[in-house]
């Protein structure tokens, strides 16, 4: 992909020598694990659990019904990487490679700008994470793990793995088992926070693997929107990011989870996201992936309650040497829930997208309303596009609606385009973009303008 | 300023439409295109703004002293030729604001801000009669035919070519609409000194914009060529008498 890699490059893709204050031994085993437990000085319950699952991901095949994961060299990652002691309050208390990777991410002046609060990741741990002090008085809580089982041990042991169990899937099981940094959030009762939230993660060191863990509450009435944004530089040797995410919506509070997704093409993303939606609760995913080499990410609503609504929009972008394997999951437990599964997938040069869905009616979820939507754009020949919808509906009265398209972009809309002075690769990001609308408009404007660089970034061969 | 086709022929996938045309318009000046179905008139229109499709197999196209034959249609509009689409495509998502302002960034170098070009599309909508919504909405997408051809010309009228082949702008227009389009034509013409190619099926709409020049196409050539009392004769008596 010549260009846009060299954009990548320079804009993401730096990187800065690696001093981690611990870096484990490359491989998997037990002593890492208990290593990481005594490093955090966990409660026996914790280490206890990492061990659980780490017998668990031994056990367990690696999945064949998706992308080839077969050449993930787990023997030569490394599993644990402490770039400083401790996580701070003030960016400048960072070491000086850390607080440049992030300022020219230009995260500190997004916080300025229009976050609540942040956390930053630099490899295996939060480096830096800060709320704003009037959320901070309201009850917010809002820490990285470690600090969560300290400080409020009762409410994080109460959810923590109940979502999404080390029992899900192999890639739940590693993280379970390796997991380090990420988000606690816990949002009081009726308490609306009106600016996202954003964690960003970074992985510097080569070789790695990074398994953030975020545990999202919140309570009855409440409504807090999270986002997450993740790079890295581009090696030549594998990375794996293997992050779990557990959202709790308690009676009638609203959550929505934005992720933009743009991992170097040398990264394994394997992802398990799932939320529990209770009596009248509204969790939305709104997923973007548009770097990392395998992706496998369906985001997941799990409607428990009378009521619940479940708004899951997952865009992908491939290109070469790219498999975006994505999609959402909605599970329809109780009756007048309601779900919306929109996805909207480009591939060019070379790149693969597929959408896997699946929404699920139990038996007694009466008056379930569902939709799925997705569609796919193939920018050339060389490019492929799949869909796998799956439906299990075992209650009558619901309305359960699917529909698909696959497109390519004709030779008459890219002549109408350079007719009216846009080359040919503007032409095709503008086509993109507009493709991509739905999702854009969902973004707060700072996003959705560097959503649209992105695109022109990857779709602009210069 | 003249843009000069020169004994052009053009095929689209093999078969021969256009065959043999020589022309040439100046700025300022307005020439129509009149002729029956199929007689090669919008493969023309394509040809001279450099459609893949309508490939050049002999013949030149000229434009300011450029031989533009081989020129993208990008660089073709960046010198100031402009095609006004008989059928304009839908681009989902876009903005007619958007879509202009990109276009617009693309052919001019002069340094209007963002407010003061929103300003200038604005002045031109009112210009159009069109409703201010309509900036806001994806381009051409779930408009109706009038509002696809008021786009069209919308385009026109903000980008301010040199030249301007206009396919039809007033096909399926109703009367007021059709005088909106015309009197925008005739603006753009008059002030911008942008000379018109249009390609048209009906008299009416020349009526308004008094060509200097009619000619009528007939199986890929240029059978007549007169002023607007040709286009009176071939209104009473059809295109039966004209030699191809």
């Amino acid at each position: 992909m010549g260009g846009s890699m060299n954009d990548y490059a320079k804009k993401f893709g730096f990187k800065f020598a690696e001093r981690p204050v611990h870096q484990s031994e490359p491989g998997i085993s037990k002593k890492i694990v208990n290593e990481i437990s005594e490093i955090k000085g966990e409660q026996k319950w914790i280490s206890d659990s990492r061990l659980k699952a780490l017998e668990h991901f031994t056990k367990r095949p690696m999945p064949t019904w998706g992308p080839d994961l077969s050449e993930i060299d787990f023997d030569n990652t490394i599993f644990y990487n402490k770039p400083t002691d401790k996580a701070v309050q003030n960016w400048d208390e960072l070491p000086t490679d850390i607080r440049k990777t992030f300022d020219k991410l230009g995260i500190p002046e997004a916080e300025r700008k229009f976050l609540a609060g942040v956390g930053a990741q630099y490899n295996s741990e939060m480096v830096y994470h800060k709320i704003k002090e009037d959320l901070a008085k309201q009850g917010v809580i809002f820490v990285d793990p470690d600090t969560a089982f300290k400080k409020y041990p009762d409410i994080f042991k109460k959810w923590f793995g109940t979502v999404v169990p080390h029992t899900d899937n192999k890639f739940a099981a590693l993280n379970s088992a390796f997991f380090s940094g990420g988000s606690f959030i816990y949002i009081p009762p009726n308490v609306e926070v009106k600016m996202p939230l954003q964690a960003y993660f970074r992985m510097n060191a080569e070789n790695m693997a990074q398994f953030e863990r975020t545990l999202i509450i919140a309570d009855k009435g409440s409504k807090v929107h999270f986002m997450e944004g993740c790079t890295a530089p581009i090696y030549s040797k594998d990375s794996l990011h293997a992050g779990v995410v557990e959202i709790i919506a308690l009676p009638g509070s609203h959550v929505r989870y934005t992720t933009m997704q743009n991992w170097s093409n040398n990264v394994y993303n394997l992802v398990t996201k799932r939320a529990y939606a209770f009596e009248d609760a509204i969790v939305e995913w709104i997923d973007a992936n548009i770097g990392s080499k395998i992706s496998m990410k369906y985001p997941c609503v799990v409607m428990k309650g009378k009521g619940a609504r479940a708004d899951i929009l997952s865009v992908a972008l491939a290109g070469n040497g790219q498999n975006l394997d994505t999609g959402g999951k909605a599970i329809h437990l109780a009756p007048n829930t309601t779900s919306r599964i929109v996805s909207k997938s480009v591939s060019h040069d070379g790149g693969k997208t597929n959408f896997r869905g699946l929404v699920k009616v139990k038996k007694g979820a009466t008056d379930v309303k569902s939709h799925t939507k997705c569609d796919a754009l193939i920018l050339d020949n060389k490019s492929f596009s799949g869909t796998i919808p799956q439906l299990d509906v075992n209650e009558d009265s619901v309305s359960v609606g699917h529909e698909a398209t696959v497109g390519r972009i004709g030779e008459d809309q890219l002549f109408y385009l350079t007719s009216r002075g846009l080359n040919e690769d503007e032409a095709t990001a503008m086509i993109v973009n507009g493709f991509f609308e739905t999702f854009v408009k969902e973004l707060p404007t700072e996003y959705a303008v560097e959503f649209n660089r992105l695109i022109q970034l990857q779709v602009g061969r210069i | 300023m003249k843009l000069e086709i020169k004994n052009l022929h053009v095929a689209v996938d093999g078969k021969k439409v256009v065959k043999g045309v020589n022309l040439a318009v100046s700025e300022g000046e307005v020439h129509a295109i009149m002729g029956p179905n199929g007689a090669g008139k919008s493969s023309l229109s394509y040809a001279i703004m450099g459609h893949p499709k309508y490939k050049i197999t002999k013949g030149k196209i000229i434009f300011d002293g450029h031989d533009i034959t081989e020129f993208s249609p990008d660089k073709r509009a960046k010198l100031g030729l402009f095609l006004g689409f008989q059928h304009p495509l839908e681009i989902s998502g876009v903005s007619v604001n958007n879509f202009l302002r990109t276009a617009y960034r693309s052919l001019k170098s002069d340094s209007m801000s963002i407010l003061e070009l929103r300003e200038f599309v604005s002045k031109k909508m009112s210009q159009l009669k069109m409703d201010k919504s309509f900036a806001g909405r994806g381009l051409n997408e779930g408009f109706s035919g009038g509002e696809k051809k008021l786009a069209e010309i919308l385009q026109l009228v903000v980008l301010q070519p040199k030249i301007a082949i206009l396919d039809e702008p007033d096909s399926g227009t109703d009367v007021d609409t059709l005088k909106l389009i015309a009197q925008n034509i005739k603006s753009v013409n008059k002030k911008n000194n942008t000379g018109i190619l249009l390609v048209t099926h009906h008299n009416r709409i020349l009526k308004y914009l008094k060509p200097d020049f009619v000619h009528v196409l007939v199986d890929g050539k240029i059978a007549k060529t007169g002023g607007p009392e040709l286009a009176d004769k071939l209104e009473s008596k059809g295109y039966g008498w004209v030699e191809a």
